[in-house]
């Protein structure tokens, strides 16, 4: 799975990353954020409403980071 | 050294547009007239026996008279606190503390002011949370009362503005006293029904600061949960600010009465905010578009650091507030627009006051979009 690592980024860096390089993956296919700003939490699953793209959920990192998931449907 | 305070002068076409009515209302007419004439007749303390404590004594009852009437309540309910964060603690933690035996969990929208929420982990007992819509309304469905003391609900949300079903809420904690934060509310929409306190906070209506109101309903089970304080009634502490409480006294009053000219014309200006932003590329209008406060709208830009846009906003000449939180001026993001799904970035909220005019808005809507796309292109 493609992953950005946006450790030590506050928002709205982590999603403008995202916005940037979500193209980098097919349609159907899956690509990570680990971002620990606390806003990704909620801005990851808002940036998907507001973009057509679906959120598939929160994981952890091996570090312990937290890691948000995203499907890229267009 | 620069003044404090810039003095009132003629209309200016670059004067700066306050848009940041909800966090602070400018002071009303009636209630500069009133505060004057007070100074001078309301100094004593009101529980005193001489002449001087009876004027106040009479002053400030004649303002409780007011108030209660302006809401719709009874004059013994309204209790005058020093803030409307001293309401809202005095008015959560009380109906709490009445309910010991009945209840321990504090149970609370997700999208309380943080007063309410800071008050209810003071305590240490349980706290639930009950979830939000998307447009931040409460889910009724997920109100659970198990071991409930009290339901605080706010009348309507201080950052998006959409109006609560307090009533309902009421309906269904049926035993269980229901608390209201009507903070944002209080002046701009009647009161809901049902509930056992609620607290309001005169700055947001047009009063000066530093004046809250507590209303107990008759019949509640209310306890003090601080030190007691010898004052006329258990609800009350601390001397009164006398001329500051009847000066809020003469502003409820007043907007309550311009409520039904002033409150269509803010819903119009609110309106056409709405439309236009919602029209830009990649920003979100959050909240309830109808049934809302009059006064006040949000919305999120993606790719925008809000504090910023706050600041550059600013520098046009357009007050308004942010609930983003990208520097370290906060560290968490708003937990209202988390718990609604909104995006936290990028966040703007502007509220329109008794002053602004139509040319204000389109002022500030001209300006807006070359703004939020300066500060995209810095990205």
């Amino acid at each position: 799975m493609r992953e950005l690592d946006c450790r030590g980024l506050v928002c709205p860096a982590p999603i403008i990353e995202l916005a940037r390089h979500i193209r980098d993956v097919g349609i159907g296919d899956l690509i990570a954020v680990v971002a620990d700003d606390a806003a990704a939490r909620a801005d990851v699953p808002a940036w998907c409403r507001m973009t057509g793209q679906e959120y598939a959920g929160q994981e952890t990192a091996d570090d312990g980071a937290p890691r948000y998931v995203v499907r890229r449907v267009n | 050294v620069p003044p404090v305070a810039s003095p009132a002068g003629a209309p200016d076409p670059a004067a700066r547009v306050y848009l940041d009515s909800a966090s602070g209302e400018p002071l009303h007419p009636a209630a500069r007239q009133a505060f004057a004439a007070a100074l001078d007749a309301a100094y004593a303390d009101p529980r005193r026996l001489h002449h001087a404590g009876r004027s106040a004594r009479l002053l400030l009852d004649n303002a409780r008279a007011a108030t209660a009437e302006a809401l719709g309540v009874r004059p013994d309910e309204v209790t005058f606190t020093a803030s409307g964060t001293a309401a809202v603690h005095r008015g959560l933690l009380g109906l709490h503390r009445g309910s010991e035996r009945h209840g321990r969990t504090l149970v609370h929208t997700a999208v309380e002011h943080s007063a309410v929420l800071h008050a209810a982990a003071w305590t240490g007992s349980p706290a639930r949370s009950v979830p939000v819509d998307v447009t931040g309304r409460v889910r009724l469905d997920d109100l659970d009362l198990a071991d409930a003391s009290v339901v605080a609900c706010q009348s309507a949300n201080h950052e998006v503005g959409t109006v609560q079903p307090v009533t309902a809420v009421a309906d269904r904690a049926g035993r269980v006293p229901v608390f209201v934060d009507a903070c944002a509310s209080t002046g701009r929409l009647p009161l809901p029904e049902g509930w056992a306190a609620l607290a309001a906070s005169a700055h947001k209506w047009g009063g000066p600061p530093g004046v809250g109101v507590l209303v107990v309903r008759r019949g509640s089970r209310w306890r003090d949960p601080f030190p007691e304080d010898e004052r006329a009634s258990e609800h009350e502490t601390g001397f009164e600010n006398v001329p500051a409480i009847l000066a809020s006294a003469a502003a409820l009053q007043a907007v309550v009465t311009e409520r039904d000219e002033q409150a269509p014309r803010q819903r119009a200006q609110v309106d056409r905010i709405r439309r236009v932003v919602g029209g830009l590329t990649n920003v979100d209008v959050v909240g309830d578009p109808f049934d809302r406060l009059p006064h006040l709208v949000t919305f999120s830009c993606l790719y925008v650091d809000g504090e910023a846009l706050v600041t550059e906003l600013d520098r046009l000449g357009f007050e308004v507030a942010s609930g983003s939180a990208c520097t370290a001026s906060a560290l968490e993001p708003s937990h209202v627009l988390a718990a609604m799904g909104a995006l936290t970035h990028g966040n703007v909220r502007v509220s329109v006051s008794r002053e602004t005019t139509d040319a204000d808005v389109e002022r500030f809507l001209s300006v807006l979009p070359a703004a939020i796309e300066r500060l995209r292109a810095q990205l």
